[in-house]
């Protein structure tokens, strides 16, 4: 869902001389390590998950339980640490929503896409993503992830909490948030792939994720500071 | 003690020389090691039941019971017991010299009274009362069906059973099985003479002998009961046969008779000659908490509160092995434990019952009883050589390896005793089962589900009694006729029948707990997280792989396939519309 600007776009840039567009370093290591690890705990989580759902019979009952359980605990541990990672290096407020252009986005996805429209929004240094992709990012982090780890959670610690009054209805409960969160995700899950073909070339969004490098405008004032402070966030520039 | 004891040694020391001889032919390590033994086995020294040297004791030895192993008495010493005891009473009576409370605790237990107040139903309950789906009904009946009462000459159920010290048989309980046997139609007693019985003549057993072999109980000595309930071995409860006078770790893993080998009482541990463990007050979720509320963390913890009254004494797994008897230290012990506050142990770990190849009846239709062949009865057998036929009983099915039937239990069990109403339309439940997902107090237990066709008053629908056994003009057995079977039972008992008689189909639950295989043969999860598992039928509770929510089901794979639709034809939109970017 990463997006650049559209060739039409950087036409119009080019022509504009104090904005530059250089291969800047926007997902660091620890984000992309982050992005990866977690892509494959939730592909395991879905694999195993609907296999104890029973709409899949991929492995024995007991082996999904498992799988299931062992990469819940380290998705919980990486969501935990991401979250620390997320407050303390400020990168939590690229996810805050900012509705500012959001239709626009839309209609660029609906059918701008197709016609061949510029894409709507830039990304810059303060704000990698576009509302849409936050409003989507945002969804994720603040309602289907919890939901799913507090009932994953409350579903691991069933022990603690079985004896209490109307222990069997809450467990249906948990199991129904949970189930329902999965569906959410597994949903999520396609769209997100989805959208990393619509970049430049269909590989180009993947690519960024693994090498963390994407071309985007830098105010002569940011590069300069790149320059100075962060040349390791700058690719030598070829132009 | 030492008669029973020393029972079937000399085999094992026989083989053993063999096997010696075999050994230090074949290697002289092999001679070294067993040189021991041989040493032993040579100069014809028998070794200690429990003696480590002889690697065969340990099945001859006496089965681990309630109390620890170790006596000092040895009753073959007394002098008291080598008498010619001409009836079993005057055993007894030489019993009490000694153990002068045995009788009184005896007459206070089930064992004797056959009566047991449900305190949860306000129910009489217990074998002089209830009907069961297999013979029926003791009262009209007692000569035959009191041949298994703890006692000598109960002989009218609508009596009380008899009061003198006396009349309780120690020897059942207590006498090797070898030397001491209650006859079938005797009311409890032994045959004190020679005596014509299927053809052949019984001898009377030697009870002198019988009451110097006397030592804990042993599993044979519950057997020769529990065992062959309902007319043979095996019949009636489905994990109680003679298979378990000699099990091996498959068949059950407490009583095996070369590992632990314990006895009943080993679990069914009490003091006074009380049992815990009735089927009458099931505990379906026993406790590991005290009176006082406090936690008994250790089974030996637990053993002693039992002893010192701060519990009531239990025959639950829990008793030893607690409520969260997985290993905790990973995470499918920690997921095991998860479930045992929904599944009792037995419903993992008795997978099947009538494992130990001892058939089980699972079928008995009384409504063909009494067909006669040229006037006589006849039997049919089965391809298995059980019978499928008699004109006594009527048609049978047996059946061997039997998966369990399952059901939410908390113990408590609504019988339907002979005043009771029943809808002869339905299948009548003899023991109705209480117990729900949302009680609390219930768990998914096994049972053994006896399905029956039993006689009951078409007029007044009621079950009825029936007098089976007796050499009067009456008894079913003797005259297959039941227009004079059912109100001669009715009649002795002093209840009105209609003189319609219909036969009901009924069911009879019997919780299964016995037969504990090896955990490596307990159910496999998949067997219940499945769609049409074991535990099918079972309501109340969401089993993932079982169960789903049906219509967020329906929502999230709906959700799911027309994103992945929506996508896919987005993707062909762009591929057809691709060349319009470079066209603006």
């Amino acid at each position: 869902m990463t997006d650049i600007p559209s060739s039409a776009q950087s036409e119009e840039l080019a022509n504009k001389p104090d904005v530059k567009k250089r291969a800047v370093k926007i997902y660091t290591r620890y984000e992309r390590f982050w992005h990866w690890s977690q892509a494959l705990l939730i592909f395991i989580l879905a694999f195993s998950g609907f296999n104890l759902h029973g709409s899949l019979t991929l492995v024995p009952f007991p082996l999904a339980v498992m799988v299931h359980t062992y990469a819940a605990i380290l998705l919980l541990l990486l969501w935990l640490f991401t979250t620390f990672w997320n407050f303390t290096t400020g990168q939590w407020r690229h996810y805050l929503p900012q509705n500012k252009g959001l239709f626009a986005v839309i209609k660029f996805y609906a059918y701008g896409i197709i016609t061949g429209a510029p894409h709507p929004y830039s990304k810059s240094l303060n704000r990698k993503q576009n509302a849409l992709q936050s409003l989507a990012y945002l969804t994720f982090m603040v309602i289907i992830g919890p939901a799913l780890w507090l009932s994953g959670i409350a579903y691991l610690l069933y022990g603690l909490w079985e004896n209490i009054q109307n222990g069997q209805q809450i467990f249906t409960l948990v199991a129904f948030v949970h189930t329902a969160a999965a569906f959410a995700m597994i949903t999520f899950v396609v769209i997100h792939v989805y959208m990393t073909t619509t970049g430049k070339t269909v590989f180009h969004y993947i690519k960024t994720m693994i090498t963390g490098y994407e071309k985007i405008e830098l105010t002569p004032a940011e590069e300069a500071y790149l320059e100075e402070q962060q040349p390791g966030m700058l690719k030598k520039d070829t132009q | 003690m030492a008669n029973f004891a020393s029972k079937g040694r000399r085999p094992h020391i026989k083989a053993l020389r063999g096997l010696v001889m075999a050994v230090s032919a074949l290697s002289f390590v092999s001679l070294l090691s067993l040189s021991n033994i041989e040493a032993l086995a040579a100069s014809g020294q028998e070794t200690l039941p429990h003696s480590p040297v002889n690697a065969d004791a340990k099945a001859s030895a006496l089965q681990l019971s309630g109390k620890p192993a170790g006596g000092t008495a040895d009753h073959s010493k007394f002098e008291i017991l080598q008498q010619d005891f001409k009836s079993g009473p005057e055993v007894t009576k030489a019993c009490l010299s000694c153990h002068t409370e045995a009788a009184d605790q005896v007459q206070h237990t089930l064992h004797w009274k056959w009566e047991t107040k449900n305190e949860a139903t306000g129910q009489t309950l217990g074998k002089r009362t209830v009907i069961n789906s297999f013979c029926g009904n003791v009262a009209s009946n007692e000569p035959r069906c009191t041949s298994c009462h703890a006692g000598y000459g109960w002989e009218d159920m609508r009596q009380p059973p008899p009061s003198d010290p006396e009349a309780v048989d120690c020897l059942v309980c207590h006498a090797d099985t070898a030397l001491y046997k209650k006859f079938p139609t005797k009311a409890g007693h032994p045959l004190y003479e020679p005596t014509p019985w299927n053809g052949k003549i019984v001898q009377p057993p030697n009870l002198s002998m019988a009451a110097q072999s006397v030592t804990n109980p042993q599993r044979e000595n519950c057997g020769s009961c529990h065992y062959y309930g309902g007319g043979g071995d095996g019949v009636k409860h489905g994990d109680l046969d003679s298979s378990l006078n000699h099990p091996d770790a498959a068949l059950d893993v407490h009583m095996n008779a070369d590992g632990l080998n314990m006895a009943c009482t080993a679990c069914h541990s009490g003091s006074g000659h009380q049992w815990p463990g009735s089927r009458y007050s099931t505990e379906a979720k026993p406790t590991t908490i005290t009176n006082d509320g406090e936690e008994t963390k250790t089974a030996k913890i637990r053993s002693l509160d039992q002893h010192a009254g701060l519990m009531e004494p239990s025959a639950s797994c829990e008793s030893c092995h607690s409520a969260r008897p997985h290993d905790g230290n990973d995470i499918m012990g920690i997921k095991l434990n998860d479930h045992t506050d929904t599944v009792a142990c037995q419903t993992c770990h008795v997978p099947e019952f009538a494992r130990g190849g001892v058939a089980t009846k699972t079928l008995w239709d009384w409504s063909t009883a009494g067909k006669l062949k040229d006037g006589k009865p006849y039997k049919v057998m089965d391809e298995h050589g059980h019978p499928s036929y008699m004109s006594e009983k009527g048609d049978f099915e047996y059946a061997e390896n039997v998966q369990p039937f399952y059901s939410w239990f908390n113990g408590e069990t609504t019988w339907t005793l002979l005043d009771d109403t029943i809808d002869p339309t339905k299948v009548v439940e003899i023991n109705a089962l209480g117990g729900s997902a949302t009680d609390g107090k219930s768990r998914i237990w096994p049972f053994k589900r006896m399905h029956s066709r039993q006689p009951y008053d078409k007029a007044n629908n009621q079950l009825v009694y029936n007098h089976v056994f007796g050499k009067d003009d009456t008894a079913l057995w003797t005259n297959f006729d039941w227009d004079k079977s059912v109100p001669a039972a009715m009649e002795f008992i002093g209840k009105d029948f209609s003189g319609e008689l219909g036969f009901v189909d009924t069911y009879m639950y019997w919780p299964i707990t016995h037969m504990v295989a090896p955990k490596e043969q307990a159910v496999r999860c998949t067997e219940c997280h499945a769609k049409e598992g074991r535990l099918d039928g079972i309501t109340g509770i969401y089993m993932p792989g079982r169960d789903n929510f049906k219509w967020l089901d329906w929502i999230g794979y709906a959700a799911f396939g027309l994103t992945l639709l929506g996508v896919l034809i987005h993707a062909l939109l762009r591929i057809i519309f691709r060349n319009r970017k470079t066209q603006a």
